[in-house]
């Protein structure tokens, strides 16, 4: 069993304030983990610092992705390893068109991968495939990026990168909060469709609802910066019921 | 020196409709000789007892004022002012300084009754001891220094502040009291050659509040002031200085009325404010003196310099004004943000009806780190009114994360006024972010319809909407200034519409 | 209120002046803008309208008046129907595909639209008036595209070149222009083009200004408008070129429907200053106003804003909208912004909007974190702030000119 991401004793602050204390992780290929945890416990930092945005200062401890040490990487880098990160807030761009930031970003990566890039017809191709996968009107390829749209829209979006880009791992950041059931399940049909034995997920979120469309191989509680229990799937259900402070407790 | 004129003066009340405070009081009142020159300075100066360094100081503005020229660059117009035909000295005369409320006199008692000052103060004023002390309807206390043409006569609420360590008095008092806090801070916002008219401001000022808030210490009560000019031709030139120590917090009320005049009168006050760390001053305006007739006779001229320091880090100055009075108004309250992460804010509504002129806005000065301000202006043109918003945004090299949001709104009722906007928006520093929006726009008939349709007189509808454009203002001001101050945005604008 | 404070600045430039032949049409002309030259001078910063861009510096340099006619710059194929064509400085008919026709054509009418006594640029144009382009348009007709180049070859020493060029378009008459001026970046020349420009009713003017000039030249430049009853004038400019610029747009909407669009582009870097000070009168009924101005700032680069609008009385149902943002992309970067309304009648919809700022680190790491390289994301996010600015502009082909020239900025080095 190799292994997608490795991370050991990580620590990480934000503007002077430690916010990860202390991490591990190991997450093989083709698994989907899950973190839960209650609000403030550093689940967004660790997306970011994985993702590499500034202002999130590592202090300590080392990540490697298929071997390789991703802190070193430039953002970029990191997602033309394949490292992709769902927002929790995507933000908005007025002005850069959604078709043209995606097929940019896909050629980006292709070259900084030595891939041939795609001509406009062969992404058009690609995207409008993808879109009716996603239920999502193609009209939005011509709009702004998430400009305009509703926060169901701007996941949706997110979902539709995901599958255009086909990461290796995906990192999904509360990408469920805020979403009806119908854009819950649209999300979880984009990983588990990405889910195979060269693709592994770590799913961030508050709530276990998320759990009942991708299920899990791992659950990691972290509470204050630290993991303080991992298990099985079972774990989600258990957190549902007891709540974070018995279980931390 | 010159010899003192006594003169008593027995001004007719001439009442019109239209505005209710159009009235003058009789009282007996000491004049210094028209005209400005070095002995009149002396003289204000020895009348008040003054030390050495203050004359010193009233004589190098006074030598700089005389060098300065009147700025035109406002969008107002006015005849040219004679310096020389006002006096600069007018003081209630009174047996002695008042040691009691007992000796204030009972026409200056009349005088706040008639202006309808909506505090319970008037027992306190009237001398009742203790009276203050104890909150009535559930109101807030809210201490008044009352300064009455250019001395002021009564202070309340001493003890209740004393007990805090509050200093709340006159600046001649504190001048008498507490030289040192003065000498260091007079002028350490507004230099004496600041401007023409905070120039001649600090050559001849007379009275004004002073108020300083010792380190940690939230002020438990509003200050407030009201202001009246009475004597004829008599030019005010009020000094206000507000120091917040570290960590205090204060907020003040400043009001005005003014009676009936045929004659133009000049003010020129000064306002200074200082935030220590962590400090915060809120400083209130409602400013309705005597607009002048629909013709445009009369009228107060309103020249103002107000300026706040915000000197620590985390300090905060928010300046607020409700704008409806006075023939011209001339003002920019604005905010040195000098300690890092120090906030400015502005929230201005000015009204000009009939022949009335308004050149008002803010500058804020963005010097230290992660330093944030807000400008929130609503201006309303009426009858024949001239209504200008003239700003500065300035973000210095150093001012990292500098962040300034300003809204400017004008609405114009009627086809004979006009609404300016002009802002300056300067930035020097990268990370910094200005954003600045404006509009002009009017009561749209169906709005005024559907109010109508409901009931309204064309007039309410008015009053109304006007409060709805100017609600993100009025809900800065204190509690008992926001009633207040909505009832004369409705009377400001009587006759506007039909 | 914009008095304009008396500046003896201008000698230098009135002895050039008054050595110049003067041709019986341009006596008039020419001696009002000496006259408002010799009374005003050129405007410090004390001058209100020039607060933040001095033109004194000015009067220390010393400017030849163009001989040219040598040079023949290798150019391409006109792009529009016909090209005319200003050569160090000289106004060649030779080289130009349109009939030159003498400025003595149109005397009546110089001069109508511009005020020398307050509007600096307009005097030191007049006292200079020799040459400039002559294009009307009779009722009816639909000239297409038309070229006007500006070229300063390396022969040309620091000339110094007023051409004042002349629009007149018929009723219902449509017209594109599409202006260019270049130059070497060593020469310090100075280009002052003035437009005057009338408009009658319904009649369409495209205006499309690309100011590539040379980084150590001056380039000032007014254009003056007067727009007709349902005409409209669509003034777009690129501003990329020059040490110091200054493009000034005096546009009144005189009859009732008109619109005026006026969109542009700032584009700077180290050690350049560009100044837009827009001047918009609305002074009919139920005119429509759109501006959009964008500036972005690299290096020691400083740019500047400034825009009016002004509706009249008589201007009921006016619909006026401005907004101006810069985009500061370097430490040592300043942007001077100050719109300004002044309205005097009040069934009228008036808004300006300005934002001054650095690009946003959310989005550029929105953009990394899909994986496109800083570099790139930078220049999408850019191209993305400046596409605003484009958007009103139909013409493909002036549309191609723009988006090529904003790329080409980005590609040199700040």
């Amino acid at each position: 069993m190799s292994i997608m991401l490795q991370i050991e004793g990580l620590r990480a602050a934000v503007e002077g304030r430690e916010i990860l204390r202390g991490i591990d992780l190991t997450v093989p290929k083709g698994e989907v983990h899950a973190i839960m945890g209650p609000n403030g416990s550093g689940k967004s930092t660790l997306a970011y610092v994985l993702a590499g945005r500034e202002g999130y200062e590592v202090t300590a401890g080392r990540v490697t992705f298929e071997g390789q040490d991703l802190l070193a990487m430039e953002p970029e880098q990191r997602a033309a390893a394949g490292v992709f990160l769902a927002f929790q807030y995507p933000v908005e761009l007025p002005g850069v068109g959604n078709a043209n930031f995606l097929r940019t970003a896909l050629n980006a990566q292709r070259r900084a991968r030595g891939e041939p890039e795609l001509d406009a017809m062969q992404f058009l191709k690609e995207a409008r495939a993808r879109m009716k996968l996603l239920g999502m009107p193609e009209e939005m390829l011509k709009r702004g990026v998430n400009v305009g749209f509703s926060g169901g829209e701007k996941k949706r979006n997110e979902v539709l990168q995901m599958a255009l880009l086909s990461p290796r791992l995906a990192i999904l950041d509360e990408t469920d909060s805020g979403l009806d059931i119908d854009a819950l399940k649209i999300v979880a049909d984009g990983v588990n469709a990405l889910r195979g034995p060269e693709f592994s997920a770590l799913v961030i979120t508050h709530y276990q609802r998320l759990l009942n469309h991708i299920v899990p191989d791992r659950v990691h509680v972290l509470v204050g910066g630290r993991i303080i229990r991992s298990g099985g799937p079972e774990l989600a259900l258990e957190l549902e019921q007891r709540g974070y402070g018995q279980v931390a407790a | 020196m010159p010899a003192v004129t006594e003169t008593i003066e027995t001004v007719q009340s001439v009442t019109e409709g239209g505005y209710k405070w159009g009235f003058t009081t009789d009282i007996e009142t000491e004049f210094a000789p028209k005209g400005l020159n070095e002995d009149i300075i002396r003289f204000i100066s020895r009348k008040k007892e003054e030390p050495e360094w203050l004359l010193e100081w009233r004589l190098k503005a006074f030598a700089i004022w005389q060098k300065m020229e009147e700025p035109r660059w406002a969008a107002v117009r006015y005849p040219p002012i004679n310096y020389q035909d006002a006096y600069y000295y007018a003081a209630p005369k009174t047996k002695a300084k008042p040691k009691s409320l007992d000796e204030v006199d009972p026409e200056l008692l009349r005088t706040y009754e008639k202006l309808g000052i909506p505090l319970r103060e008037q027992a306190i004023l009237a001398g009742v001891e203790g009276a203050g002390e104890v909150p009535a309807e559930g109101r807030a206390p809210v201490a008044v220094d009352a300064v009455f043409d250019s001395v002021s006569v009564a202070t309340t609420f001493k003890e209740r502040l004393e007990k805090e360590g509050i200093i709340f008095c006159s600046i001649s008092e504190a001048v008498q009291k507490h030289p040192e806090l003065v000498r260091q801070y007079l002028g350490s916002v507004v230099p004496q050659g600041d401007n023409f008219f905070a120039a001649l401001n600090s050559a001849v000022f007379t009275d004004g509040s002073f108020v300083y808030i010792p380190k940690g210490v939230r002020c438990p009560m509003e200050l407030s002031t009201y202001f009246r000019i009475n004597a004829k031709s008599t030019g005010q030139f009020e000094r206000t200085l507000i120091i917040a120590d570290a960590g205090s917090y204060v907020s003040y009320l400043e009001g005005c009325t003014a009676p009936m005049r045929d004659e133009h009168q000049l003010h020129a006050a000064v306002v200074e404010l200082i935030a220590l760390e962590d400090a915060t001053i809120k400083y209130s305006t409602v400013q309705n003196w005597y607009p002048g007739d629909a013709e445009g006779r009369g009228g107060i001229y309103n020249f103002v310099t107000k300026r706040g320091l915000c000197r620590g880090a985390r300090s905060k100055i928010s300046w607020t004004q409700v704008e409806t009075g006075s023939a011209i108004t001339w003002k920019y309250p604005s905010c040195i943000l000098q300690g890092d992460e120090s906030v400015g804010e502005f929230y201005s509504v000015a009204i000009t009806n009939n022949r009335q002129q308004a050149d008002t806005g803010t500058k804020m000065f963005h010097i230290g780190r992660n330093t944030r301000s807000t400008i929130v202006s609503k201006g309303i043109s009426a009858g024949r009114g001239q209504n200008t918003y003239r700003g500065l945004v300035r973000i210095s090299p150093k001012a990292h994360g500098a962040r300034n949001f300003t809204q400017c709104d004008s609405l114009l009722i009627g086809n004979e006024c006009g609404a300016h906007t002009v802002p300056y928006i300067e930035n020097r520093c990268l990370t910094a972010k200005v954003e600045h929006e404006a509009t002009t726009s009017r009561i749209a008939e169906d709005q005024l319809f559907y109010c109508r349709q409901r009931g309204l007189s064309e007039e309410e509808a008015v009053g109304l909407i006007v409060n709805g454009f100017c609600r993100e203002v009025l809900k800065e001001l204190p509690m008992e200034f926001a009633v207040e101050a909505q009832k004369l945005l409705a009377i400001s604008l009587e006759g506007s519409v039909g | 209120m914009n008095a304009i404070a008396p500046i003896d600045n201008a000698r230098g430039f009135l002895r050039a002046a008054e050595a110049m032949p003067v041709p019986a049409w341009a006596e008039g002309l020419r001696a009002a803008g000496r006259a408002a030259l010799a009374a005003r001078g050129l405007p410090n910063r004390r001058v209100e309208a020039f607060k933040y861009t001095d033109l004194a510096p000015l009067a220390q340099m010393t400017f030849t008046r163009p001989e040219g006619g040598r040079a023949a710059p290798a150019l391409g194929a006109p792009r529009g129907r016909a090209r005319l064509l200003f050569v160090d400085g000289v106004l060649r008919g030779d080289l130009s595909t349109l009939p030159v026709r003498p400025l003595s054509e149109v005397a009546a009418v110089l001069g109508e639209l511009t005020d020398p006594m307050n509007q600096p640029l307009a005097a030191l144009n007049a006292a200079f008036a020799e040459a400039g382009m002559v294009l009307e348009v009779p009722a009816g007709e639909d000239a297409g595209l038309v070229e006007l180049l500006s070229i300063v070859t390396d022969e040309a020493g620091p000339i110094a070149f007023h051409p004042r060029h002349v629009i007149r378009l018929g009723a219902g008459a449509r017209l594109t222009l599409l202006e260019s001026a270049e130059g070497p970046d060593h020469l310090a020349y100075l280009h002052n083009p003035v437009f005057e420009i009338a408009l009658a009713e319904g009649a369409v003017l495209t205006h499309v200004r690309l100011q590539r000039e040379g980084r150590a030249a001056f380039f000032l430049s007014s254009v003056h408008a007067a727009i007709g009853a349902r005409a409209t004038y669509d003034n777009f400019t690129l501003q990329a070129g020059a040490r110091l610029a200054r493009n000034e747009i005096h546009a009144a909407l005189q009859g009732p429907q008109g619109a005026c669009h006026m969109n542009g582009a700032q584009l700077l870097g180290e050690g350049q200053h560009a100044d837009t000070t827009t001047s918009l009168h609305h002074a009919a009924p139920e005119c429509t106003s759109r501006q959009t101005y964008k500036t972005v700032l690299r290096g020691r680069a400083r740019g500047v804003f400034q825009g009016k609008i002004l509706v009249s009385r008589e201007a009921q149902r006016t619909d006026g909208y401005q907004m101006n943002q810069a985009l500061l992309l370097s430490e040592e970067a300043e942007m001077d912004s100050k719109p300004q309304l002044e309205i005097y009648a009040d069934d009228v919809k008036c808004s300006h909007g300005a934002t001054i700022g650095a690009l946003d680190p959310d989005q550029l790491f929105y953009l990394r974190a899909r994986g496109i390289p800083q570099e790139q994301a930078r220049a999408m996010l850019v191209e993305a702030f400046l596409a605003e600015a484009l958007e009103g502009l139909a013409d493909p082909l002036c549309r191609a000119v723009l988006e090529e020239a904003l790329q080409q900025w980005w590609r040199q080095p700040a």
